[in-house]
């Protein structure tokens, strides 16, 4: 059945949105993230202009966080004053990213920063996760208890220190803003909600207990997207909606369905395959951007528009 | 006065068109709605005239031609080993859809001179007058949105789509692509004999988004905060639904 969407105004096969949500749904399902970092490039992959499918990526993140945040709350994961923190950092990085966007739109090069954006950090993430968890499953083979690292480090000598006791923590605010910002410009130009950047900086840099780190990026980042595609509705007009419900209620469904995957499976082996996972994607985007493309040549609106 | 100088002018003018187009088309308004693939235009017609059929053979030209936006054309160069976006061009103005269908290839029916002055091949159709002076194979440019186009289906040239019987009644078909932008389509039927255009009709077609698909882009570009209001209701009323819906069957 094929649909057209309103404002990508091309026309699509509603199944294949369908699915491509469910999909993606099914992996945010098993690993916890947002997925934002896989439907943006198989949104270019099937056509839509990328500044639409950035913008509508945000919006679809939005409803799968907040459908995950909510389980959260339940469970009291959710450490709202670190998420306050890091929201104020997210939304004057948001509002940094869509000013980026659209200058580098007009210099016709988004397309190129994306993909940038996109193999550079879906490298060292998908990279670093495969090593750490790699190890992991060695470690567990041996059989041992893994060791427990706190470091004190240059982070606890900063200013402006603040209580964070769902996380307890007592740490300067200047390291949770700055994260947030660098989430916020990547939500912006990217589509993505960060979670994949956010969860291994919380742990690591910020120090906070992993079962708080979930529910606490999830709940920052419906906000830093909700902020975004407010900024691409009101400044590029690239919200689509019927393409974001057909996303929406593939995800949703898919996401049910890979939860129940996911319980299935050990952390470790679930930590592997979405590193491969990220790793794959990556060298796609990467691939394209090192082999000579079969056009040389891309249309684009003219400067007036 | 004006009105009879007029009159004299169209009596003066009638005798010299000794041949006349007359034309319809299936439909005039074409409607994009949500489940839009597509569509064929029929345009038929016949050729009105006093005298007996000329020895010389006629030929028809049917363009249709969509709304004409600025484009900017980019090529991709190797720079530190990656391939970025480096010379741009941009085309003054060229149509979001253009389809050429005629009874023979244009270059045996229709002159060059002609086709400067009424603009009906493809690459005429494209006017690049103040192209950039940076770069200097325009050309490749141009060709290149003619190519992208294409493929796309939005620039179409069939030669042989217009069947013209009897030197008398024709008949063509348009087939408008599902990837298709608002706006009014130009059509125009040409009369050509030798190469020259003898007769010449326009009409147009047009194309609207209707029912929820105008709604949501009227929304979008008059309202944008509403709209993403909006959106971000429907996200987070589907995410709040689903997992209170997962819950429940759980349960």
């Amino acid at each position: 059945m094929q649909i057209y969407l309103p404002i990508a105004e091309v026309s699509v096969n509603a199944f294949v949105l369908l699915g491509l949500g469910g999909l993606v749904g099914i992996l945010s399902g098993m690993f916890g993230v947002g997925g934002g970092f896989l439907i943006t490039p198989l949104l270019f992959f099937i056509g839509i202009p990328p500044t639409v499918a950035v913008a509508t990526s945000a919006n679809q993140i939005v409803a799968s966080s907040f459908s995950g945040v909510l389980a959260h709350f339940r469970r009291k994961t959710v450490d709202l004053r670190m998420g306050v923190v890091l929201l104020v950092g997210g939304l004057i990085g948001a509002a940094l990213g869509v000013i980026l966007f659209n200058y580098l739109r007009q210099l016709g090069q988004v397309d190129l920063l994306v993909r940038l954006c996109y193999v550079v950090f879906l490298g060292v993430i998908g990279g670093l996760m495969f090593i750490e968890s790699l190890r992991a499953m060695r470690r567990s083979r041996r059989a041992g208890g893994a060791p427990k690292r706190r470091q004190h480090n240059w982070i606890h000598g900063l200013p402006f220190k603040m209580k964070f006791r769902t996380s307890g923590l007592y740490i300067s605010v200047i390291p949770p803003v700055l994260v947030g910002v660098l989430v916020g410009v990547l939500a912006a130009v990217m589509g993505v909600g960060g979670g994949f950047i956010m969860v291994p900086a919380m742990i690591y840099i910020l120090g906070m207990p992993t079962k708080v780190v979930i529910g606490t990026s999830l709940f920052q980042i419906i906000f830093v997207t909700a902020f975004t595609t407010l900024l691409h509705a009101t400044t590029n007009y690239t919200v689509d909606m019927a393409l974001a419900v057909l996303l929406l209620v593939g995800g949703v469904i898919g996401a049910q369905v890979g939860t129940q995957i996911g319980l299935k499976l050990k952390a470790e082996q679930l930590r592997v395959l979405l590193a491969g996972l990220v790793l794959l994607v990556c060298g796609k985007l990467a691939l394209d951007l090192l082999l000579q493309p079969s056009e040389l040549y891309s249309l684009g609106d003219g400067s007036g528009q | 006065m004006l009105w009879r100088l007029c009159l004299c002018l169209t009596l003066l003018a009638l005798p010299l068109r000794a041949e006349e187009v007359v034309a319809g088309l299936s439909q005039a308004r074409v409607s994009i709605t949500a489940n839009f693939a597509g569509s064929e235009i029929l345009v038929f017609g016949a050729i009105k005239r006093e005298a007996p059929i000329d020895e010389v053979p006629l030929n028809v030209i049917i363009a249709v031609s969509g709304p004409a936006t600025p484009v900017v054309v980019r090529r991709k160069a190797r720079q530190f080993g990656i391939w970025v976006n480096s010379d741009a061009v941009e085309v003054d103005a060229a149509p979001s859809f253009y389809a050429v269908a005629s009874t023979a290839p244009l270059s045996q029916i229709l002159s060059n001179t002609e086709d400067l002055r009424h603009r009906i091949s493809t690459p005429r159709a494209i006017r690049a007058v103040g192209v950039t002076d940076t770069v200097a194979d325009t050309e490749n440019f141009t060709q290149a949105l003619m190519r992208i186009r294409s493929r796309q289906g939005l620039y179409q040239t069939d030669p042989e789509a217009v069947v013209l019987r009897e030197q008398t009644l024709f008949r063509g078909s348009i087939a408008l692509p599902a990837n298709l932008t608002e706006g009014l389509y130009t059509t125009r039927i040409f009369l050509t004999r030798e190469g020259r255009v003898i007769d010449a009709y326009q009409t147009a077609i047009e194309v609207q988004k209707v029912g929820l698909e105008r709604w949501i882009f009227r929304l979008a570009h008059d309202h944008p905060l509403i709209y993403g209001l909006l959106s971000l209701a429907i996200a987070i009323a589907a995410g709040w639904g689903a997992s209170s819906f997962f819950r429940y069957v759980r349960s």
